[in-house]
């Protein structure tokens, strides 16, 4: 089954505040065997995926959509960052679905989801095209 | 910093085994079995537990972070998710590399092309940075 086309465009509620910790971007060096910077207080590039995943999980499992997660393939993954994450932070990421087509049985679904703190400062925005195999069931 | 176009950065490899796939998953949140399960891999077509496709790319951010020497530096980066990066179940793993090269430069940003590969295959697509220098 496809998706409802009428999904594009539209923004989902924004993730709980997470609170950003130092043992998390320990935790996140240590997986990827990478030195600390600034003593282990900023995290690593890829890290406002740790929020963002939050946002898309809750765009795969909305019983409306009608994804279902182990037909789901990360396409394409992309940030832009207006600064790196640091201890400390409070985020929320907001998802919109930007675009979304079918096309051999998959529907692509193209997303963003802006990174901000709790109080509204941007630090990064997530792009990504999540393919979800729909009607190849 | 005086990055120009053609500069090649310092190739970087990193070995990949399960247990960092183990530790991604826990520290991203991204519990997928086909990333720690062979028997969910092996039934959806892999051939085994394969890396997270954000594995290899926070791999690609790593290189990244060194050769930037600043991370505050990166103004976007990403890459499309080509080619599964199967990792066996020993204790070496495998090894992925990571090259760049500077393909431009405009208005104090450069422009950077990143090579991913494992077992010398390419395994990211339109691996791309754009970083202050």
């Amino acid at each position: 089954m496809s998706l409802d086309p009428a999904l594009a465009g539209r923004t989902f509620a924004p993730t709980p505040p997470y609170a950003v910790s130092r043992a998390k971007i320990a935790e996140f060096n240590t997986a990827l065997g990478a030195e600390p910077v600034n003593e282990g207080n900023t995290a690593p590039l890829t890290f406002p995926i740790v929020i963002a995943f939050q946002a898309m999980t809750q765009l795969m499992t909305d019983p409306e959509v009608g994804i279902q997660l182990h037909n789901v393939i990360h396409g394409d993954q992309r940030f832009e960052q207006t600064r790196p994450i640091e201890a400390g932070d409070e985020l929320v990421a907001t998802l919109t679905i930007e675009s979304l087509r079918a096309a051999a049985g998959m529907d692509m679904i193209g997303t963003r989801t802006e990174v901000k703190t709790s109080s509204g400062e941007p630090v990064a925005t997530a792009f990504a095209t999540l393919v979800h195999r729909g009607s190849a069931q | 910093m005086s990055w120009a176009p053609g500069h090649q950065f310092e190739p970087q490899s990193y070995p990949v085994r399960r247990s960092d796939l183990i530790r991604y998953a826990g520290a991203s949140g991204d519990f997928n079995p086909i990333h720690w399960s062979d028997r969910v891999a092996t039934s959806v077509g892999l051939p085994s537990v394969i890396a997270h496709g954000m594995y290899t790319l926070a791999l690609a951010g790593r290189a990244l972070t060194t050769w930037a020497e600043d991370p505050a530096r990166v103004v976007s980066f990403g890459a499309r998710f080509t080619k599964p990066v199967p990792v066996p179940d020993d204790d070496l793993g495998i090894t992925v590399e990571v090259a760049g090269v500077v393909k431009s430069v405009e208005r104090g940003q450069a422009m950077i092309e990143l090579t991913v590969t494992n077992a010398g295959q390419k395994v990211l697509g339109v691996s791309r940075a754009v970083v202050r220098c």
